[in-house]
């Protein structure tokens, strides 16, 4: 019995984990020849190091925002997470100008974007979340999209007013931000942020069953003895953090997540976290390497992955909507 | 004994509890009861601290809830509210077995089975273990969520409107259940808006309106005509049957 659990369990993720091995090797050796091939291949490892990061922090974020919002059409890119974070780095970009900015170095600029993150995002939604999990009515969750969906204009709109009024030097600094691209993974950023995305992974992980508990809403949690605003406000900043390094590195990335979360809860075995979120992870970075193994090895299309995930994500968040599954 | 004294709670400016004092007996199964608005609920989820107190004090068996820690509380007392809805899409067995968190934290013990098994006995759902709670009909599932309540094993029950989506049967087989609950030594405190439930298995009526004290006692004290018609501002009439009364709550008075 318990072993075929354990059975059923690990098969995703073997099965996951062996295709991702496989994305990852066609995408740093397909075509690798010629005399620069250390070169070549030094470049590919950084993207490739890149995705892997960026799609196991997006995976992650997801599944965690949707546990603590108790439901499947959210992420924290629809609640405008990302649009918060171009917003605190235009801001910076104003305030310190453009060789300030630069003065900074990307560590020290990014690790002040990350905290400034999370406290505006415990800020912000800890008193949305928080709300909405002790009024009556409790999970008022078209109110819940709508916030966010107003909240992300909101942002957008002052990051657009702040680049206004930048000299153009600096607005193009802010604009090359504000696209997703794995072409321009920063690779003195690469150590940081694998840190910080491995940091919260493990402490998701080690969370599992307590989030477990998160997820049966606020009501059960406390009568089950969990510390739940707390757990809720941690797990908050740690969706903070992960979508603000994935943007940091690549730029904003609306639906990955959404597909992401939605097909990890169809192919994990249990809806328990310490299954869930490796699998989602694994998923996540496969979808990236094997997406741009696809269209930078084999069609030739260097920035096509963002688009198509974004236009097949987006599909998938109306099919949702439109299928009624809110919840 | 829970211990409730001079409790105050509004909700925005609107007043809800207005200097609630009053005690429920141990080992008893207690109904509170009032018409809607009452403050019913609002009094069960301060008792079972879902909700901050913001004037008041409530102790449990003479430990302040406010400052006892929450996972000593959930071992003391499980409550289950009105509206239950799991984030997650979880099998009967599943979440009863979250019953057992304040004693597992996750790592279940061999022990841990057996309650679960034995609270899936209790309400009649062994048969339906394995299957997803949104496969269940509303009392079904009503029937998992006290299951999952049975499962933390705590002294004290306090429940919201358990028989809400229940059929007669299964409503008289949860109050049944509650009663095998108290004659094995819990405490529960049950919302109830059929009063004649109340009347024939609770030991002890609280009568809440317009979030005071109206009236409290064993149930043939207080389900008289004078007494449920003051409290429902309508005229009624109540019958013995069988040596327990009978309230005619739908006859045109």
């Amino acid at each position: 019995m318990v072993r075929s659990v354990v059975r059923s369990v690990a098969r995703p993720l073997i099965w996951l984990g062996l295709a991702l091995a496989l994305a990852s090797a066609s995408y740093l050796f397909w075509g690798l020849s010629g005399p620069r091939w250390s070169f070549v291949l030094g470049l590919r490892a950084v993207k490739l190091a890149g995705m892997l990061l960026v799609g196991a922090a997006v995976a992650v974020a997801t599944v965690l925002f949707q546990t603590l919002s108790r439901n499947r059409i959210l992420t924290p890119q629809i609640m405008g997470f990302d649009a918060l974070y171009l917003l605190l780095q235009t801001l910076l970009v104003a305030g310190l100008g453009v060789t300030g900015f630069a003065s900074l170095g990307s560590p020290a600029r990014f690790g002040l974007e990350v905290v400034a993150m999370i406290a505006l995002a415990l800020v912000l939604f800890g008193l949305l979340l928080g709300r909405a999990g002790q009024d009556k009515g409790a999970q008022d969750i078209p109110r819940l999209i709508l916030t966010g969906v107003i909240l992300g204009v909101l942002f957008r709109s002052l990051t657009g007013l702040v680049a206004r009024v930048l000299d153009p030097n600096a607005y193009a600094v802010v604009q090359q931000a504000g696209f997703a691209s794995f072409a321009r993974v920063d690779a003195t950023l690469l150590p940081l942020a694998a840190a910080l995305v491995l940091g919260c992974i493990a402490l998701a992980l080690r969370l599992g069953p307590a989030l477990d508990v998160l997820a049966l809403g606020r009501p059960m949690a406390l009568s089950l003895g969990l510390a739940h605003d707390r757990l809720l406000r941690l797990v908050l900043a740690l969706v903070a953090a992960l979508v603000a390094t994935s943007t940091a590195l690549v730029g904003p990335l609306a639906f990955l997540g959404l597909i992401v979360a939605g097909f990890a809860h169809l192919l994990s075995p249990a809806p328990r976290h310490r299954v869930l979120l490796p699998v989602a992870m694994l998923l996540g970075a496969l979808l990236l390497v094997a997406g741009q193994t696809l269209f930078e090895r084999a069609l030739g299309l260097q920035s096509a992955l963002s688009v198509v995930i974004e236009g097949v994500g987006g599909l998938f968040f109306l099919w949702l909507l439109l299928k009624g599954k809110l919840r | 004994m829970i211990e409730v004294s001079h409790l105050h709670h509004s909700i925005g400016r609107r007043p809800i509890l207005r200097d609630l004092s009053l005690r429920l007996p141990r080992g008893q199964i207690t109904a509170l009861i009032g018409p809607n608005g009452a403050g019913k609920s609002t009094l069960l989820s301060l008792i079972g601290r879902l909700v901050p107190l913001q004037q008041g004090r409530i102790t449990l068996n003479g430990a302040d809830i406010a400052t006892t820690p929450s996972r000593d509380l959930s071992r003391r007392m499980a409550i289950l509210s009105q509206h239950n809805a799991p984030g997650s899409r979880l099998r009967v067995a599943e979440l009863v077995a979250f019953g057992r968190w304040p004693h597992s934290q996750g790592r279940p013990a061999p022990e841990d089975a057996g309650h679960v098994a034995a609270a899936l006995e209790a309400m009649g759902l062994s048969p339906l273990a394995h299957r997803f709670l949104d496969e269940l009909s509303g009392g079904q599932r009503q029937r998992a969520f006290i299951a999952m309540t049975l499962a933390q094993g705590a002294e004290w029950l306090l429940l919201d409107e358990p028989l809400a989506a229940l059929d007669m049967a299964h409503a008289r087989g949860v109050m049944a259940q509650l009663a095998a609950l108290r004659d094995a030594g819990k405490s529960v405190v049950v919302v109830l808006h059929d009063v004649n439930h109340a009347a024939v298995w609770a030991d002890h009526i609280v009568a809440l309106k317009d979030g005071a004290l109206a009236a409290e006692g064993p149930p043939a004290q207080l389900c008289t005509p004078q007494v449920l018609g003051a409290l429902y501002d309508m005229p009624l009439q109540v019958m013995q049957v069988a040596g327990k009364p009978l309230i005619l709550h739908h006859l045109p008075g």
